[in-house]
């Protein structure tokens, strides 16, 4: 095909041709960067919890008064909990996956050393590891021996007295790594704050409660220290947690009748509250690159029409010189296919900046290269389909046009 | 001539429905777009206490200790309870006040009601003179009230609604945590956006139900709320808040006059410096006092989702007007002949010039009231959105002005490149090529 003809008449319609070049190339830009804003989304939406997310329920009562002995009740309430038919597990829980409230402490190396290694967060109670259901990977689960009571744990930190604070604890393979990069975290001392811990158990993965940074989002502890709080995790099949949420709070009310019940939600329900605004983005973003291709597709129809009608005369004279219907189809065809490239080719480097501009300000990684082959190839597509329409009117303008005057 | 303008332009607009129809469209989402996310923003920045927040701070000290030492970092954003209450004593402010979240029990008396959980602000008595809280009933408590550890508490009007029926409640009794409060005021319509008195509880939550004094609230070892950093041995039980090395309290001040702003932040200073003789303070004095405005700006309060959405919908207006001012040059061009014959007739450039731009306009104002359409259906997708932030979102004035401006200025921005390209053309050329 020739291009020269081609790029001589662009060059009578120099402003025209820019327009349509600038929509491709802000176009291109823009799409390529919320494609990948929409993938890095979705990945994030199916971010791993490392738990039995659909056997979960999660249940919080508050007292309406003054309390009895919270943790002799809660070991009625555990034993209550655990005759339910159909539960599989309990656990008395002060934090759960994706709940958003979270215990979270800095974790060192060395009691002196100034800044802490990594911050993770910090799941207390009892038959966490079995509750949640997550796996545990090398060494072994926490024992009775091992828990230590919340309120002389506290009591613990006010005295400084080490002795009350619990011995061991349980990572997930996130924060191994992260402290012992290579090596077997096994039987290792980590320190929280002044109370040294060694590492009993190693978890495939543990998710936060509370992602303030998603690479980070897998550094949990779980910590044997017994709770009186009121708050459970109970695991079930996924069809009978509804009937053992109910039959749940029947017994905790039987109980200690002067509790209210605070939360009771499944984990599923709470991952879904947990990525809702990532969910909304991302379908406003799909929405936004759908409204863009095709405002950018409707307007390469327009003009494409434009110039069909323009031309009219020059395609009749084309044809009457002897120009096939395919000629003539596939000069409009090459013409969108330059500008389309050329915009493209802009586009990229505009893709280029925004991305740079997004990483300096909202900390985003940078833009795949695979994103621009892609990119360039769904324009181009749309460019086609979009031209499609006014070349094939042009090419089946009759010869004899061309003896018409005007 | 303006008529005739617009006479010609429909005529011309009629001619080719399908692309009129395009042009406005495109112009349509691009402003419809722009405008519901510009409003968002707009409500999101707005000011919580306008004509208040210039005379209200926010002061940090740095209470912690030698560990993650790193000179002209920001000190905790809380304040500790003895920290706290040497600076609410100290009176240096015109008024000042300090409160924690936290939840409470609420007990009806009514046996219909059932008890529940209700989010709480413990604080002291400036609190509502400070934030011009406004009453419905009665009013807040005193300075007495709080060093008398008073039961006594100011509820919503919301609560008041659900509890006595809205009626004056001022005097009755409200039983939380098997304690008799006393109720003395019932706030009235009053829901600052921002929540910005305790950014913890999440940025755009609604008001606590019930406020009562911080001294009561500890007495009773209410439950907390909110956040709390503790370092060293920190990392206590509710219970022994007070002494403990935690940050978990907030403290406002109020200054009238801007000239002692820069006096409560020396004396802020020299109360680290005593601080740290005394040997409590380790580190030498690191403060700030950021003004209400200042202080949401520091904890980044309009959430970056927003600005990102703000950005991507300028982009998609920019993409629409661009296609616009394409759609609209080669229809121009396309009358080269007609717009010839005109010139040679003995019209003006301006004249031609003119009669173009109405045309455009007609566009733009099409597109701009469609737009604005489109604006508060985009606005009521947003309210349908699970953030804490959706239900704000509604146009107010300024922003329907800004809509409307923004919409013509989008349309003649669209129609001037279109119009002064078209009136260049030399009728001679235009007439002899016919």
């Amino acid at each position: 095909m020739d291009i020269l003809p081609i790029l001589s008449t662009l060059r009578r319609h120099k402003v025209t041709a820019f327009l349509v070049i600038l929509e491709i190339a802000l176009t291109c830009a823009i799409v390529c960067n919320a494609v990948f804003l929409i993938i890095q989304r979705v990945d994030r939406i199916h971010m791993p919890s490392g738990v039995a997310e659909h056997e979960l329920v999660q249940i919080q009562l508050a007292d309406t008064g003054a309390k009895a002995d919270e943790y002799a009740r809660a070991q009625e309430d555990l034993a209550a909990l655990r005759q339910i038919p159909g539960v599989t597990q309990v656990a008395s829980v002060r934090q759960v996956p994706f709940g958003m409230s979270s215990n979270n402490a800095g974790i060192r190396l060395d009691p002196d050393q100034n800044k802490p290694t990594l911050d993770a967060a910090t799941y207390f109670g009892e038959n966490v590891i079995d509750a949640f259901g997550t796996r545990l990977v090398a060494g072994r689960n926490l024992r009775p021996d091992d828990y230590r009571r919340l309120d002389m744990v506290a009591e613990g930190v006010r005295t400084k007295n080490l002795k009350l604070f619990p011995n061991t604890v349980v990572i997930t393979r996130a924060v191994g790594e992260r402290l012992w990069p290579g090596q077997d975290p096994l039987g290792r001392t980590l320190y929280l704050g002044k109370a040294p811990l060694q590492v009993v158990g190693v978890l495939a993965e543990l998710v936060r409660p509370q992602i303030e940074d998603d690479s980070a989002a897998l550094f949990s502890l779980v910590i044997p220290i017994q709770l009186g709080g009121g708050q459970y995790v109970i695991r079930s099949a996924p069809g009978d947690r509804e009937r053992v949420l109910k039959a749940a709070l029947e017994k905790l009310r039987q109980n200690d009748p002067h509790r209210i019940v605070v939360q009771k939600r499944t984990v599923d329900e709470l991952r879904e509250s947990f990525f809702q605004n990532d969910r909304a983005m991302a379908g406003l973003l799909i929405g936004v690159c759908v409204a863009l291709l095709v405002v950018t597709a409707l307007g390469i129809v327009g003009l494409g029409s434009f110039w069909v009608a323009q031309r009219r005369r020059m395609i009749g004279v084309r044809r009457a010189l002897g120009a096939t219907r395919h000629d003539i189809l596939h000069y409009f065809q090459t013409e969108n296919f330059l500008l389309a490239t050329i915009g493209i080719a802009f586009g990229m480097v505009l893709a280029y900046g925004i991305n740079l501009f997004l990483m300096l300000h909202y900390e985003l990684p940078r833009l795949p290269a695979v994103y621009f082959p892609i990119g360039a190839v769904v324009l181009w597509l749309i460019g086609q389909i979009a031209v499609l329409g006014p070349a094939m009117r042009a090419a089946a303008v009759p010869p004899v046009v061309a003896t018409r005057s005007v | 001539m303006f008529s005739y303008y617009l006479d010609l332009a429909l005529r011309s607009l009629r001619r080719n429905k399908a692309l009129t129809a395009l042009m406005v469209v495109a112009i349509a989402l691009g402003i419809g777009a722009s405008m519901t996310m510009l409003t968002v923003l707009h409500v999101l920045s707005g000011d919580p206490l306008p004509g208040k927040s210039q005379t209200l701070f926010y002061p940090q000290l740095d209470p912690r200790d030698k560990a993650d030492y790193e000179a002209g970092a920001e000190p905790p954003r809380q304040v500790t309870w003895i920290d706290g209450m040497n600076l609410l004593r100290a009176r240096r402010a015109d008024r000042q006040a300090l409160m924690t979240g936290g939840a409470v029990p609420i007990q009806p008396a009514q046996s219909s009601v059932d008890p529940f959980f209700s989010d709480a602000r413990y604080t002291t008595a400036d609190f509502f003179p400070m934030f011009d809280t406004p009453f419905r009933y009665g009013r807040g408590w005193s300075e007495a009230d709080d060093d008398a550890r008073s039961r006594v508490v100011v509820i919503t009007s919301e609560l008041n609604d659900k509890l006595f029926g809205g009626r004056d409640s001022t005097g009755q009794i409200l039983r939380m945590k098997d304690t008799a409060f006393r109720i003395i005021g019932v706030l009235g319509d009053w829901r600052p956006n921002p929540h910005f008195y305790d950014l913890n509880m999440g940025d755009y939550s609604g008001l606590e139900s019930v406020f009562l004094p911080l001294s009561a609230s500890r007495d009773l070892h209410l439950p907390l709320n909110g956040s709390r950093s503790c370092w060293g041995d920190g990392g206590s039980d509710e219970a022994h808040f007070e002494t403990a090395s935690c940050v978990w309290l907030q403290f406002w001040v109020q200054i009238n006059e801007p000239a002692k702003v820069a006096d409560y932040r020396n004396f802020l200073v020299r109360y680290s410096q005593e601080q740290q003789a005394l040997g409590r303070f380790q580190r030498s004095p690191n403060v700030r006092l950021s003004g209400l405005m200042q202080w949401l700006d520091v904890n980044k309060v309009v959430p970056s989702d927003v600005r990102l959405q703000t950005w991507l919908a300028l982009g998609f207006l920019l993409v629409c007007l661009v296609n616009t001012v394409g759609l609209m040059l080669a229809k121009f061009l396309r009358r080269s002949g007609e717009l010839g014959v005109r010139r040679a007739l003995g019209a003006s450039r301006q004249a031609v010039f003119g009669q173009l731009l109405v045309e455009s306009a007609v566009i733009g104002l099409a597109g701009g009231v469609f737009g604005l359409l489109l604006a508060f259906v985009g606005l009521w997708l947003v309210r349908r959105q699970p953030s804490d932030y959706a239900a704000l979102a509604h146009m107010d004035l300024t922003m329907l002005g800004a809509t409307f401006a923004a919409a013509i200025a989008a349309s003649l921005c669209a129609g001037l490149l279109p119009a002064w390209r078209a009136c260049q053309i030399t009728p001679a050329l235009q007439l002899k090529s016919q």
